[in-house]
């Protein structure tokens, strides 16, 4: 610890003023203050702080995604073996769970690398032509965009779309804090209209789903999307097989996570886990994330009540169950800075948030990703919702005059 | 009328004062410093070596020369401690062992009219105490403000107890009640403290109407209790006092002199033994404290933790200030502190693994624990804000210099005080305080 101070003391002064490096002092600074918190006092304002600062918020929303992150790994690898032994006699003891997660660990270790990287690389070079300090926003967004990725995502395809996210999504609207869309959804959305071969169809939810012929290598929102397509009787009795209590995307199988889907989005108890830690320590909003969940439910019993296709007749809790809704909801829809930013602007952001997510995947089966599209537009549509929130409360105290 | 209010926080510090009066030999330099009177402009009256008694006007405003501001003792103009572009920061006067007071004219406590009273305190240099809202500055002796408003309660962390110090005060208190009240053809409020037990002298006042308002701090700050009891609305004016105030004001007018006596605290986690004090407006800090620190690198502050003045070790007590603060200074770095469980780190969320902690008090220092940020996480100023007002909205509408847009988003009922704790809770480490004040600069440019 000595020996690092004293390291970065002694190369401190070819980044300060006068210095050979001093174009690089923010990146010097970023590792300066990730390795120690700055001796810096309060010179103005309050002369205690509290404890909290950006770095503590990302680094718990990390936390938050661990659970979400190694269940992605196990279940990466338990999809490939699943499929790899489908029809073998006694397939389930060939591999461990440990071989699962070894498996499905050096499929998406590249996959952060990458991300983390490239996108590192993006906010450095921003920080230093701007000449501000490095905001730790990235930290979160480059471990997000890995798990909302399909498992097979060429590294190149990933890495473009890290960089438009960060610099469409983020640098060009001034940088973390001023972003209009949620980054990490920019990513997908980059891969969803630039490459659909890779974001969407029965191949890319399962590790080399193309060569060895899954049979069942679909998300279940594509499952329901084209069983709803056609209608046909015979679709009744797959559906049935697929998503009762024995099948495949059984709300066993949903809540738990053990289905097809991107990398960290499928379990929903790990999802939980996250979304504890976010609303215990204060970090994520309740208001959203409570919101969010009661207009998809709204929505999904609604369609419940509809029931015109097998899409729609899915219970309202299996639907939010599959696919990426509540990851969306307590990761996504939560990032505050393109979410809506007064509470009451949150709950109506929140609330159409969810009830868009199930309005857009039962609806346009084009998209079974709804929740991706929905707070992508919400996202454009929060700075609109807040404008009348404190519109109301301008008029209230124009009321007050007038009394 | 009672007030709830719901948001805000107590933080938890160590070094609350003892209950107790400390005795301290009478300090020989005091100074009045020109800076705690925002906007005003002083004009020199006196120069280094002149005599002055208490009572005598030192400097007075430029831009109002009605309002005048006098020495607290009796003694020699010692100096005049100027700062860049020879902007004047102190008049330091070194005092008599025996102060001698300035005669002013004895009145008729019964026959006292509005005219003279107002008169009497420009004078006496004792008006500066009459603050106006909005903006905080001294009260200008034109106007006539809707109501006035005394918090009989600070509630800001380590702040003294006016329960205790007004302890057997009445009268005196009562007599300054009925001559604040001539002030304002409106209502005086009173507003004390829900929480707990009132001294007689604030629950048995006459003539004034008693509000009780209860919840964390920052309940105490005037401006939160204006904007629950009779909200400012543009071109309002409200006066507001301090509870030692109007006793100061009630013993000039009993005596008719200039007594510059207040009740102050000392208090902070640096302090050996946490006192009350009663000295003179503007006494030397140095003297104040001596023997009395805990060793370290200390900050010393003039007012509480969250609002208060930094000072050098001898400095002075501020004109405002009841509460001297001694903390540790911050000027550490720490180790992966961001990543580490924090179990003894202090904070108002659950991001740090304290809240396991069962400890009631706190030392805390000036550091800032994180470098300043984008404007990132939101609802985390509301959580604190007892104003109906939408501070991050208000403060980007200063960021961008939009009157129309702080007239509407309610600029006029804030005050930086009650950003306090918005500042002290910032993940982002945005200077609040700093920003409110610089918009209602802004808007009192705009006005004047």
């Amino acid at each position: 610890m000595k020996l690092m101070k004293n390291i970065l003391k002694t190369i401190k002064p070819n980044f300060e003023k006068g210095g050979k490096l001093h174009t690089l002092y923010p990146a010097y600074d970023a590792f300066e203050t990730f390795l120690f918190v700055p001796n810096h006092t309060s010179s103005e304002g309050a002369h205690i702080r509290d404890s909290i600062d950006l770095k503590r918020t990302m680094v718990l929303v990390i936390i938050a995604l661990l659970p979400c992150l190694i269940f992605g790994m196990w279940n990466t690898g338990y999809q490939y073996h699943s499929q790899l032994t489908l029809g073998m006699a006694g397939y389930q003891d060939i591999y461990s769970m440990w071989d699962h997660f070894l498996f499905g660990f050096w499929k998406v270790l590249p996959l952060i690398i990458v991300s983390y990287v490239v996108g590192l690389s993006v906010e450095f070079a921003f920080a230093v032509s701007r000449k501000h300090q490095v905001n730790e926003g990235y930290l979160v967004t480059g471990m997000l965009i890995p798990l909302v990725m399909p498992i097979d995502v060429p590294l190149w395809m990933l890495a473009l779309s890290v960089i438009f996210a960060v610099v469409i999504g983020k640098e060009v609207f001034g940088g973390t804090g001023m972003n209009i869309l949620n980054p990490a959804l920019t990513a997908r959305a980059f891969i969803f209209f630039a490459y659909p071969t890779k974001m969407s169809g029965d191949k890319v939810w399962v590790h080399n789903g193309e060569t060895i012929d899954a049979i069942s290598g679909e998300t279940a929102l594509g499952e329901l999307a084209s069983l709803s397509k056609l209608d046909v009787v015979s679709n009744q009795s797959v559906f049935n097989q697929l998503f009762s209590s024995e099948g495949m995307y059984s709300l066993y199988n949903s809540f738990i996570g053990t289905i097809p889907g991107s990398v960290g989005e499928t379990s929903v108890v790990a999802i939980l886990i996250g979304a504890f830690i976010l609303l215990f320590t204060g970090v994520g909003s309740r208001i959203i994330m409570s919101s969010m969940f009661l207009g998809g439910l709204l929505m999904a019993y609604i369609f419940n009540l509809l029931d015109v296709n097998l899409f729609m007749s899915l219970p309202a809790i299996h639907q939010l169950c599959v696919g990426g809704f509540f990851f969306g909801m307590v990761f996504m829809a939560t990032d505050p800075v393109s979410a809506a930013q007064t509470n009451q602007g949150k709950f109506i952001y929140g609330f159409l948030c969810g009830v868009l997510s199930i309005l857009i995947r039962v609806v346009n089966p084009a998209y079974p990703e709804g929740v991706m599209v929905a707070i992508l537009f919400m996202n454009v549509m929060a700075p609109l919702i807040d404008h009348y929130v404190v519109q109301a409360n301008i008029n209230r105290r124009l009321k007050r005059i007038q009394k | 009328m009672d007030v709830k209010i719901l948001k805000g926080a107590n933080i938890k510090l160590k070094g609350v004062a003892d209950r107790v009066y400390g005795n301290i030999q009478n300090s020989t330099l005091y100074a009045i410093k020109p800076s705690d009177f925002h906007l005003v402009v002083p004009k020199m009256v006196v120069k280094i070596g002149d005599i002055v008694a208490a009572g005598d006007v030192l400097f007075y405003d430029k831009n109002n020369d009605l309002i005048k501001f006098t020495s607290p003792v009796s003694g020699v103009v010692d100096n005049i401690v100027r700062g860049d572009k020879r902007k004047i920061l102190e008049i330091v006067v070194e005092s008599d062992l025996e102060i001698k007071y300035k005669e002013f004219e004895k009145r008729n406590l019964v026959s006292l009219n509005r005219e003279v009273i107002i008169n009497d305190l420009l004078l006496s240099g004792l008006w500066p105490l009459i603050r106006q809202r909005p903006f905080g500055t001294i009260a200008n002796p034109n106007d006539v403000p809707k109501s006035i408003f005394i918090s009989g309660f600070d509630s800001s962390p380590l702040a003294p107890d006016n329960d205790f110090i007004f302890h057997g005060d009445t009268e005196l208190f009562q007599l300054g009640l009925d001559i604040i009240t001539q002030l304002s053809p409106g209502t005086t409020h009173l507003n004390l403290d829900g929480n707990s037990n009132a001294a007689k002298c604030f629950s048995g006042a006459k003539g004034v109407q008693i509000n009780n308002i209860y919840g964390p701090h920052p309940a105490g700050n005037v401006g939160v209790q204006i904007h629950h009891i009779d909200p400012i609305n543009k071109g309002d004016i409200v006066w507001c006092l301090n509870p030692q105030d109007v006793i100061s004001i009630a013993r000039f007018f009993k005596d008719g002199k200039y007594d510059a006596s207040k009740i102050i605290v000392l208090t902070g986690s640096k302090i050996k033994k946490t006192r009350y004090y009663r000295v003179l407006q503007g006494m030397s800090v140095k003297d104040l404290v001596k023997d009395n620190l805990i060793d370290g690198e200390k900050r010393f502050i003039s007012g509480n933790v969250l609002t208060g003045t930094r000072i050098k070790e001898d400095g002075y007590i501020g004109f405002y200030d009841f509460q001297v603060s001694v903390i540790p200074e911050g000027d550490y770095n720490e180790f992966l502190g961001w990543l580490l469980p924090g179990l003894s780190k202090y904070s108002l969320s659950r991001t740090f693994f304290s809240w396991l902690s069962t400890k009631k008090e706190y030392e805390l220092d000036s550091n800032t624990h994180g470098e300043e940020r984008a404007f990132v996480m939101t609802g985390q100023y509301e959580q604190y804000m007892p104003i109906d007002v939408f501070p991050v909205q208000l403060i980007k509408a200063i960021l961008i210099e939009d009157i129309e847009l702080m007239e509407n988003l309610g600029i006029y009922e804030v005050h930086p005080e009650d950003f306090a704790l918005c500042e002290f809770a910032c993940t982002s480490k945005v200077p609040v305080q700093s920003i409110i004040q610089r918009g209602l600069d802004i808007i009192k440019k705009e006005c004047s």
